[in-house]
């Protein structure tokens, strides 16, 4: 008996692999002599990199590319192992995975591909906030704020004597470092008694439903929820400025606007297919930035991290 | 009289409060799967299953995923029974009962509940870099047949356990050798109980992210991976990677997903029962 469904498992076993196996000859018929290029890195990054690689299969079928999700962080581990040639980053490279990279001998350039910019949300009902200072901003994320600020009020004395809210990505998020980073100081420094998901969608259903909430994240999630929720204006020292794409791509939106990158290294400049790819990143970049929810950078400003990745290619060479 | 009374309510309550809990369960799984349904059932059709990952949610398919699920559950099977098995046998038969044995059974037992991150971690070290399989099939299955030989091996282990000892001493004073008692008596009466655990097993195998994160599973793969050497993606990857996106449209594709590994899920579990239901009534005692 006991072989029998042993046997049975096997079988049913070796179907699904054969099943398997015939469906890839299907779909997969033209990869002989394909290149493969192993990306990795920032899951902000990642809709832009993912878009780029579905144009790219339609121009270049036969070259596979593999994207993963393992953060900058991650992303940075393995390439200075050698382990990706592209490694996508929402921020620069920090200087000991700079060391890592030059240990293992491993040269590359920084290319930035497009911009992203943080919203702070409030609801629509909340008529009082319309744009918040640095300072402000600061007053109510700094870790001293924890449970001494918890009201509007405390804030600016002409807001309402209600108790805030507040809303945001958790901590282990590139979103969470970056807001930290440019609002209180330091990046990772903030009060702990916010709400934190790691679910933007949360985020927007938290502040939607509550007159006195406050939060913040990727602006290509205000996008989507326009209708539901109302943007403040950031005053970085020069009056208030609401985030837009053109604020963010002159700079005007500081301090919440940052640029995202991607890493090349040396190994994939020698590498025709990577060449082709990158090539073709900062060519399309600017159509397809958009389409995914970002901030592109100026034409002129994708022509010159074309060239200066054309002059990367020329010296690895 | 009063006494008797009050027995009553007390009887009478906790059975409302067995209904009440096991409604609280049964409430929230059908709430849970009600909303998938309604939000996924229409986004599932040939074209979800045979599709590409896309940034166009309405293009974006599956089929690499599931493609990269089965594979994985496939070569976790083949690694894990026998090992699971074989090792659950010999804790139980072979075995001597002392100090050592002691420890390995706590063992077995604690590692059964360790977070499966951890054998992430442990199966990157291991299988990624040491054995330098790379972010490959063969990593994800290597890690997954480390996470659930535990659960292989307690299920053997009880199932024999469940032999009675009658059938096993009828075995020997026929001249019967220890392997051939095993092989002809224990192992057929025991089957079934294997069986169900090896399944149940591979069904939790199947719906794991964390460790096949940590070990660099990917989260764009545009190919149908064509050897355990190939790099590849899971369903449960593809839709938490969906959750993510701002894009509503996406959050329907991973409703979809989800229907599609629940499914899978299903189909396992249901499996399992089957067997449970056929060896019971093949084997009586």
């Amino acid at each position: 008996m006991n072989k029998h469904i042993l046997i049975s498992i096997l079988a049913i076993n070796f179907a699904i692999f054969i099943g398997c196996n015939s469906s890839d000859q299907n779909t997969t018929s033209n990869t002989e002599s394909s290149g493969t290029i192993n990306i990795d890195g920032s899951s902000t990054v990642y809709p832009i990199t993912e878009a780029i690689a579905e144009e790219f299969r339609s121009v270049e079928s036969k070259v596979r590319v593999t994207i993963g999700i393992s953060g900058t962080g991650g992303g940075f581990k393995k390439f200075a192992r050698g382990e990706t040639v592209i490694s996508d980053a929402s921020r620069p490279i920090k200087p000991s995975e700079a060391e890592a990279c030059k240990e293992n001998n491993i040269q590359y350039i920084e290319l930035t591909v497009a911009y992203d910019g943080l919203a702070v949300v409030v609801n629509p009902a909340n008529d009082w906030a319309q744009s918040l200072t640095k300072e402000e901003l600061k007053k109510i994320w700094e870790p001293e704020a924890q449970e001494t600020i918890t009201k509007w009020n405390q804030v600016n004395a002409q807001f309402p004597d209600e108790e805030f809210s507040l809303l945001g990505p958790g901590t282990a998020s590139g979103t969470f470092d970056y807001f930290t980073e440019a609002i209180v100081g330091e990046s990772g420094s903030s009060r702990g008694d916010y709400m934190p998901s790691e679910d933007d969608h949360v985020l927007v259903q938290g502040v939607a439903g509550d007159k006195y909430a406050l939060g913040f994240f990727g602006l290509a999630y205000f996008q989507e929820n326009a209708d539901k929720l109302r943007l403040v204006a950031v005053d970085g020292g020069n009056g208030p400025v609401l985030p837009s794409i053109e604020t963010v791509k002159n700079g005007t939106y500081a301090p919440l606007s940052r640029p995202i990158f991607i890493y090349v290294n040396n190994e994939g400049a020698k590498r025709p297919e990577v060449v082709k790819f990158v090539e073709f990143y900062l060519q399309e970049a600017a159509g397809l930035v958009t389409d995914v929810g970002y901030i592109p950078l100026p034409d002129s400003e994708y022509q010159a991290q074309l060239e200066k990745f054309k002059q990367f290619v020329n010296t690895a060479n | 009289m009063i006494k008797w009374n009050k027995h009553r309510i007390i009887d009478n309550s906790f059975q409302y409060l067995g209904i009440a809990s096991t409604a609280v369960g049964l409430i929230l799984l059908a709430i849970f799967i009600g909303s998938i349904l309604l939000d996924g059932v229409a986004r599932i059709d040939w074209d979800f299953l045979t599709s590409l990952p896309s940034r166009k949610a309405e293009r974006a398919g599956i089929l690499t995923a599931w493609a990269g699920s089965i594979w994985l559950l496939v070569l976790t099977a083949f690694i894990s029974i026998p090992l699971g098995v074989a090792a659950g046998i010999y804790l139980e038969e072979y075995g001597k009962k002392n100090k050592l044995s002691n420890l390995v059974e706590i063992n077995i037992t604690n590692l059964a509940g360790v977070p499966s991150v951890i054998y992430g971690i442990l199966g990157l070290e291991i299988f990624v870099r040491t054995m330098r399989f790379g972010g490959s099939l063969l990593a994800g299955a290597f890690t997954l047949a480390l996470l659930i030989l535990p659960i292989i091996i307690v299920a053997t282990r009880e199932s024999i356990k469940a032999v009675p000892s009658s059938i096993k001493e009828a075995s020997f004073g026929m001249g019967a050798t220890k392997w051939q008692t095993i092989r002809h008596q224990i192992l057929p009466a025991a089957g079934g109980g294997i069986s169900t655990g090896i399944i149940l097993a591979l069904s939790r195998a199947i719906g794991e992210t964390a460790p096949v994160i940590v070990i660099g599973a990917l989260a764009y793969v545009p190919f149908v991976p064509k050897s355990p050497m190939d790099e590849f993606t899971v369903l449960p990857i593809q839709i938490f990677n969906w959750v993510s996106r701002p894009d509503h449209a996406f959050v329907i594709n991973a409703a979809a997903g989800i229907i599609i590994l629940l499914g899978v899920t299903f189909l396992l579990n249901g499996i399992a029962v089957y067997f449970r239901y056929k060896w019971q009534k093949k084997v009586d005692f």
